[in-house]
């Protein structure tokens, strides 16, 4: 039961910053039907600003997480703005292929810069290495941190979808672009808006992901990027709740796969239940099948 | 004699029932209409005729020199195979094919020559492209396209295509033809020239036709008998001018085109 | 006569880019690094051509054609490292290719019977996630010997071989494509719905496209393990797959010249490039994203070279000729 418990948190952690880095994806997915390799990317930067803002600026984590979100929302903005925004209306393959390029881009940018050899990230203050002893179940000041300012983020954003007027024009442009145009939604703000919300959330996630692992390198959204997109696609792309409950499962069979003795084969097990999930249901969890119309 | 036997067929979208306990019956060799107002599920009829959807509940049977065979729930290209060839109302051709290749893809649904054959283009792989060349080319002046052979599908007229589309559903060598609004976007004196070749083509390869027309006089001029529905479900059904002088169809029609021929 | 001498025109460049080489070689002027070069494109030539026969033929996404490579690789590395000093080292090495492409083709078949139900971009995250399944396997098992993978096969690939095998998978696939199998494909790409209207079973029409592509990627890692000798888990992961789509949509998705011209372009791009290390991928990337805004159809559309002027003044027009 204890043992089940630890896993439990450790999936929790885990699953949190998949259900962060997924919620990007499906949005922008939802919105403008695009895999956005590039997100895992954004994920990376996030990372690498929380490590130059606490190591060089001085700057305590808060601060740092706040930092990391704000220059990913640029950089989020700016890759649709530059990238993505001349390709709307080519077909899916040549947008794929500029958001992979778009990825590789941004690695071996920050490589050129950075190097390639991974970084230990900066010392955490004291109070985010101590750990709670609830009758043998371990929990780390930092998983809690993590949930914590993972879950704060998921209701922020719930309230932004749900509540705002942006939020109003993002559901209308992904449910009919055309049809929100008419309405006199600008559906070029409005994506922006979208990968500006999904960057920030993606920073925020990078930085979750230094504190917690403490150590980070320029490839390092790659392989976190594909399993967020996996749990986006586990939960029915293009739907919020989805992508939390994609993102929680994924963290969750990983930590299974891993408690039980076989890490090595985590990554399989992911992908396995990827296809799995996309042979019984392609569209998802919570999706919907769409047959064409003819 | 019978050839096509639909049975109180029905096809549910969640909610919404788009054709309801809709029964037909076609003998072979007649010209059949099937119209009524727009939405009233003609087009999801022939959508499940030809299996694009599995019907929801109602069977539908073909028979064929006494052979019966049931279409329910099977897959498009097997209802192909067992007879039904169709055209679509918003043109579905292969656009950047040529006219030829069009044509060509639907005269081969048993493959001629094994995928050995094919890799190393081994005998009888020659013999049978130059059959399958031949076979379109007649299908093609057949129906007036045989200059425009070499031409990419998409470079056709609006008119072309739709002639295109077909010859392409006779090279399937159907036995029941569906032509869903095959006039649809054509002026008179076309809809007149399309209307003949309907009838020819009828005559000459031995055809039964089903037609979905919003274009009346092309309806009650060729077709025997028609169809008529309304909110996914049959309200009549007779000769032209039985139709046309009956009450349920004038209501059905009212608000929009009184169907006079 | 006619079709005597369009062979002998679709001989010609074969023929000519053979003996260059021979040539080349035999005179010195092509060294071990250079020859490596060459064999880089023609094995890319293979395992882009044959992704071109299911992305751009097929229509069918995949991004997981590394993973078909290394089925090759491992199985042909395997068969001639264990076979080798019982049978020799050149029979050894003929099985293991076959042997590999064969595996290849059945997982290609395995994989595409379930997942080509799939559309779009759900197809190719399966893919994707079969692939790197396959990664994780090799990286587990331990006949592959784990992360550090295979090394010492025996190295019989010459240009000979090299060579036969790309003219092999070029002349098998444009046959494909130009069969009534190969335009059921072709079909599928264009208009599915279409498709089935018209009989063609466009499952069974994708699955075997699929699995003649799975089959040729896997000729193409037999016979990247056979020359290079040393192959590991990490050269078939995601990055490769996107190596040979890259290839593949710069050369135009439908089209088998462009795919091979952009082979040998991205090579003589990369070589270049190989000076100036660091900035390599940052540079390779740039462009990759200026094509798809510029020329999203890539180099050559879906047209052939001989489609074009250039073709034209060879042979007439399609039309005329004929045959289909």
């Amino acid at each position: 039961m204890t043992e089940f418990l630890q896993q439990l948190i450790n999936s929790l952690s885990l699953g949190s910053i998949y259900a962060l880095i997924a919620l990007g994806y499906t949005m922008v997915y939802g919105i403008i039907k695009l895999i956005n390799f590039a997100h895992g990317d954004v994920y990376m930067v996030g990372a690498y600003v929380g490590y130059a803002s606490m190591s060089i600026l001085r700057l305590g984590f808060f601060e740092s997480l706040i930092l990391a979100m704000l220059v990913c929302t640029v950089l989020g903005v700016v890759i649709e703005r530059v990238a993505y925004r001349p390709l709307r209306n080519s077909t899916r393959i040549a947008a794929l292929i500029t958001a992979i390029g778009v990825s590789l881009l941004i690695e071996y940018t920050m490589m050129f810069f950075v190097g390639a050899d991974p970084r230990a990230y900066p010392a955490m203050p004291a109070f985010m290495n101590g750990s709670v002893n609830l009758g043998g179940v371990i929990i780390k000041n930092q998983q809690m941190l993590i949930i914590g300012v993972s879950v704060a983020l998921m209701i922020l954003l719930q309230f932004i979808v749900k509540k705002t007027k942006m939020g109003k024009a993002m559901r209308a442009v992904s449910q009919d672009p055309d049809a929100a145009q008419l309405m006199g939604i600008s559906v070029d703000r409005t994506i922006s808006f979208t990968f500006a919300i999904g960057s920030a959330l993606a920073g925020a996630a990078g930085v979750l992901v230094g504190v917690y692992y403490n150590s980070i390198n320029p490839l390092m959204g790659i392989i976190p990027g594909l399993k967020a997109f996996v749990a986006a696609v586990f939960g029915g792309i293009g739907i919020i709740p989805g992508a939390l409950i994609g993102g929680y499962v994924i963290g969750g069979a990983e930590t299974l796969v891993s408690s039980l003795g076989f890490s090595l084969f985590k990554d399989g097990v992911v992908f396995a239940i990827l296809i799995l999930i996309l042979i019984v249901k392609p569209a998802g969890l919570l999706g919907k099948n769409r047959k064409e119309k003819v | 004699m019978s050839l096509l036997n639909v049975s109180k067929l029905t096809r549910n979208f969640g909610g919404l029932t788009a054709v309801f306990e809709a029964s037909l019956h076609i003998d072979k060799g007649e010209l059949i209409g099937l119209i009524g107002p727009n939405g009233a599920g003609k087009t999801t009829l022939f959508n499940v005729l030809t299996g694009v959807y599995p019907p929801s509940s109602g069977t539908i049977e073909l028979e064929i020199d006494g052979h019966v065979t049931s279409l329910g729930g099977k897959s498009p290209h097997r209802i192909c195979a067992a007879g039904v060839g169709r055209t679509f109302q918003n043109i579905r051709l292969f656009k950047d094919l040529t006219v030829l290749e069009n044509v060509a893809i639907a005269l081969q649904q048993n493959v001629p020559y094994n995928l050995f054959a094919a890799l190393f283009h081994l005998p009888p792989y020659g013999a049978s492209e130059r059959r399958i060349a031949e076979e379109s080319r007649q299908l093609l002046d057949r129906v007036g396209l045989g200059a425009k052979a070499g031409d990419l599908a998409r470079n056709l007229s609006y008119g072309e295509q739709r002639h295109l589309e077909i010859a392409r559903a006779l090279a399937t060598k159907p036995s029941l033809l569906l032509l869903d609004e095959p006039a649809a976007g054509m002026n008179p004196a076309e809809t007149a020239e399309l209307t003949g070749l309907i009838a020819q083509l009828r005559e000459e390869f031995g055809l039964t036709i089903l037609l979905i027309e919003h274009d009346m006089s092309l309806v009650m001029k060729i077709c025997e008998r028609i169809y008529v529905l309304d909110h996914g479900i049959v309200i009549a059904s007779g000769t032209p001018s039985e139709v046309r002088n009956n009450p349920k169809v004038i209501e059905a029609y009212l608000g929009e085109e009184v169907p006079r021929a | 006569m006619a079709t005597f001498k369009r062979v002998g025109l679709r001989a010609l460049p074969f023929v000519a880019s053979y003996l260059i080489v021979l040539g080349l070689m035999n005179a010195g002027v092509i060294n071990d690094y250079v020859f490596s070069i060459i064999v880089t494109i023609c094995v890319n030539i293979i395992l882009a051509s044959s992704l071109n026969l299911v992305t751009g033929f097929t229509g069918q996404f995949s991004l997981g054609h590394a993973g078909f490579m290394a089925v090759g690789a491992y199985t042909c590395a395997l068969i001639c490292i264990n076979l080798g000093p019982v049978v020799g080292e050149v029979p050894a090495f003929l099985i293991g290719m076959f042997a590999g492409a064969l595996a290849a083709a059945v997982i290609g078949t395995l994989v595409g019977l379930p997942t080509l139900r799939l559309r779009g971009d759900y197809l190719a995250i399966a893919t994707l996630g079969m692939a790197e399944i396959i990664r994780v396997v090799m990286l587990n098992l331990h006949i592959t010997n784990g992360a550090a993978g295979l090394s010492g096969i025996p190295q019989v690939v010459d240009w000979n071989w090299v060579f036969l095998f790309t003219a092999l998978t070029l002349v098998v696939l444009w046959n494909y494509i130009r069969s009534s199998q190969g335009r059921r494909a072709i079909a599928v790409r264009e208009d599915e719905i279409a498709a089935e209207a018209i009989g063609v079973n466009t499952t069974a029409a994708k699955v075997q496209a699929f699995t003649i592509g799975a089959f040729f990627a896997g000729i193409g890692g037999g016979l990247y393990a056979s020359y290079f000798f040393l192959i590991k888990p990490d050269q078939f992961g995601f990055l490769k797959s996107i190596d040979i789509l890259v290839i593949v949509v710069l050369g135009g998705l439908g089209s088998l010249s462009g795919t091979v011209i952009a082979a040998i372009l991205l090579a003589i791009v990369s070589t270049v490039l190989a000076e100036f290390s660091d900035v390599r991928m940052i540079i390779y990337s740039l462009v990759l994203v200026l094509i798809m805004i510029f020329r999203p159809g890539g180099l050559m559309g879906s047209r052939e070279i001989s489609d074009t002027i250039l073709g034209r003044v060879f042979k007439r027009g399609k039309a005329t000729e004929g045959a289909l």
